[in-house]
């Protein structure tokens, strides 16, 4: 099975995190990075099917030199190679331009039996990526995924996924598919020494916008569907209020002011 | 040669996957440890499945063969996470008395299998109730009989051997009346200890941190003549070739709670509001945590100087030796100012500020203390009188 990894560099879950002069994204510069957590998640299942079914695992990454960082921490962990998508047009990508840029990358290296992702990142968290990507590519997908089997030697996939109230529904799609990988699945596994430094001699691939094809709007802030207006720390207001008369009547009071004052119901 | 980028890339890598472990043991689960005073096998499992505690084994012996700046940088990483090296340091500290001074036979006998994590190397016996600085002093014996020695004494503060397969022993061969020169007439063993049929008694101490310290006693200890590293009266040299590597180690140690402090001091100054501002907009606080950074920082300028030199095959027993001295001053000097910031709550065994500290504290003493570190500066380097 050919399996590709999408990883994405995101703040140290750690750092401290500082809003820019421009309000529009965090002070990144001094920031260290660190894989997406469900890339984790997403990469180890990609290992494990690897480790049945034979076959490669690349990583892939968009971003500056913090994307490389992410990439080598997916080498040490096991992957076969890495594909690093660096160009300062990049810069500014949403969802939309980032999952156009990644497919083509998938296309360029000649497509794969599955693509894996987290099922959202750890800065954005709009979970849209994965399902953007497959379209791009005009896959099949499964979102939430919370275990994955393959069959007929990768070409054939299933996939149980985490439905609302506790409930599993199992999909089966054929290959090639992109799933997103929900957090929990499995223990990704530690890097390890050795594989850190076996990590320096596999092959790791850089492509610009123009390697892929893809024209400068199409990619990076140009390529985007949407601006980030402001980003913003939400006050933080605290009212205690307390609802006297009978148990009823305090009942009706409550459900009265969450509708009309708090407007959440 | 491997280009420079590389070796720093992959020091980088070392960093950040050391760290990624450590976030899977947090304070909790050290706090847990310590209280309860027990061995943090999980933790020492993950790592040593990693790999990482192989860092100095050869590649040949299944080992990364990497230099002590990468060990350097392992230890490290886990005390700024909040854990303590301590549990599993000793294996590095130990390793190039055996990597030097061991013959073949007893590398390829026990590296190995250390480093696949089935052996654990993580007991060295030196000191005694009447030899502590004065390490030429000890009185442990060992007596050459036929093709086996018998080691009889006791050994104080050794840490971790119950938590050990190998102990290495430093013991007298001959006796100190009949030496000219004092320095010589011990020897080092690396004892088997699940080997050993009887005679062999440790007994935990009651100590301030959880080191799993004990006291050991030998009673007519049968050892075979084979488990002698090196030469027969050697061994003191032999473990002074290790000094500086461990004290290397010990600085790194120190370096990574002297960040933890500074980290957790900072934040908590910028949080905790007393008179309706924060703590920390108070000089009284803001610059004593100012200056404790620049000192870990500057202590690490030295760590990395002395490790180099290390790893080039440079002498660096004075970078060494300040390195440990800079490290575990700039360590306790952020520990304290960390506790004057929490004010009551670095008490509070929830903080945890209270734990970190009495382990820091340690380092200023142990495996030496700094007035051991100070008399060689002043005597080796500077060349002044000795004065013991
Ligand atoms: C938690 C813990 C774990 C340890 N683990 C181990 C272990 O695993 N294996 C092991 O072998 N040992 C271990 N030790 C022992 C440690 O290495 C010794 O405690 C240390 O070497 C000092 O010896 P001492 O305690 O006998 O102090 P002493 O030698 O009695 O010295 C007491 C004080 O006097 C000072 N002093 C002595 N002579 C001079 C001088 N000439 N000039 C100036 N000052 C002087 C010393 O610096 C020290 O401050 C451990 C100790 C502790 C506390």
């Amino acid at each position: 099975m050919k399996i590709i990894s999408c990883m994405k560099p995101v703040p140290d879950p750690a750092s401290r995190l500082i809003i820019n002069e421009t309000k529009t994204w965090i002070k990144d510069q001094d920031l260290t990075f660190v894989a997406s957590e469900a890339d984790n998640y997403a990469l180890e299942e990609g290992l494990r099917l690897k480790e049945k079914h034979g076959g490669e695992v690349i990583v892939l990454s968009m971003g500056g030199e913090e994307a490389a960082r992410v990439l080598r921490s997916g080498l040490a962990m096991g992957a076969d190679r890495a594909i690093h998508l660096l160009d300062p047009k990049f810069k500014g990508a949403d969802e939309f331009a980032a999952a156009a840029t990644l497919a083509k990358a998938i296309e360029k290296d000649g497509g794969a039996d599955l693509v894996l992702a987290g099922v959202q990142s750890d800065d954005l968290g709009t979970g849209m990526t994965g399902t953007m990507m497959a379209e791009f590519l005009g896959w099949v997908h499964a979102t939430v995924v919370v275990g994955v089997e393959a069959a007929a030697g990768g070409k054939s996939l299933k996939a149980r996924r985490e439905l609302e109230g506790g409930i599993n529904e199992t999909v089966e799609l054929p290959a090639p598919a992109v799933l997103t990988i929900q957090f929990g699945i499995n223990q990704p596994r530690y890097a390890s020494l050795k594989g850190i430094m076996a990590a320096k001699k596999k092959n790791f691939k850089v492509w610009t916008a123009a390697d892929l094809g893809l024209a400068d709007d199409a990619v990076g802030k140009a390529g985007a569907m949407y601006e980030v207006k402001e980003i913003l720390i939400p006050e933080k207001k605290s009212k205690v209020e307390i609802l006297g008369g009978t148990a009823e009547e305090a009942t009706a009071a409550l459900v009265e002011k969450l509708r009309k004052e708090a407007k959440v119901i | 040669m491997e280009s420079s980028a590389s070796v720093q890339e992959a020091r980088q890598s070392i960093r950040e996957e050391v760290r990624r472990l450590c976030q899977d043991f947090p304070d909790t689960y050290w706090q847990d440890v310590d209280k309860h005073e027990k061995y943090p096998q999980e933790f020492v499992s993950a790592l040593t499945e990693s790999g990482y505690l192989a860092a100095l084994i050869p590649e040949e012996y299944g080992g990364a063969g990497l230099g002590i700046t990468e060990a350097s940088i392992i230890l490290e990483e886990i005390n700024r996470s909040g854990g303590n090296s301590a549990v599993c340091h000793a294996q590095m500290y130990t390793m190039g008395t055996l990597l030097r001074h061991g013959s073949d036979e007893q590398k390829s006998r026990y590296l190995p299998a250390i480093a696949q994590g089935k052996l654990r190397l993580q007991a060295f016996a030196v000191t005694e109730p009447n030899a502590g600085s004065e390490t030429t002093r000890i009185e442990t014996r060992a007596v050459r009989k036929g093709d086996r020695y018998i080691v009889n004494g006791q050994k104080i503060f050794i840490s971790r051997a119950h938590y050990s397969d190998l102990m290495l022993l430093l013991a007298r061969t001959t006796p100190y009346e009949e030496l000219k020169d004092k320095t010589q007439g011990l020897s080092v063993f690396l004892v088997d200890m699940r080997e050993v049929k009887k005679g062999l008694d440790i007994q935990p101490l009651d100590i301030m941190v959880n080191h799993h310290t004990t006291t050991v006693f030998f009673e007519d200890m049968e050892i075979p003549v084979e488990s002698r590293i090196g030469e027969e009266g050697k061994g003191f040299r032999y473990i002074i070739d290790g000094w500086n590597a461990e004290r290397i180690l010990v600085a790194s140690e120190s370096i990574g709670d002297g960040r933890w402090f500074i980290d957790r001091a900072s934040k908590y100054a910028t949080n905790r509001v007393v008179f309706g501002k924060p703590i920390g907009t108070n000089q009284g606080i803001q610059f004593p945590i100012a200056k404790a950074y620049a000192h870990v920082e500057a202590a690490d300028l030295m760590r990395f100087t002395a490790a180099a030199k290390f790893d080039r095959s440079e002498k660096c027993g004075a970078e060494a030796n300040m390195a440990k001295l800079l490290a575990s001053e700039a360590a306790w000097e952020a520990a304290d100012v960390c506790m004057s910031t929490y004010g009551g709550y670095g008490f509070a065994r929830d903080y945890d500020i209270e734990r970190k500290f009495r382990e820091t504290r340690l380092l200023v003493a142990a495996p030496v203390s700094n007035n051991m570190v100070l008399a060689f500066l002043g005597q080796n380097v500077l060349g002044m009188p000795k004065s013991y």
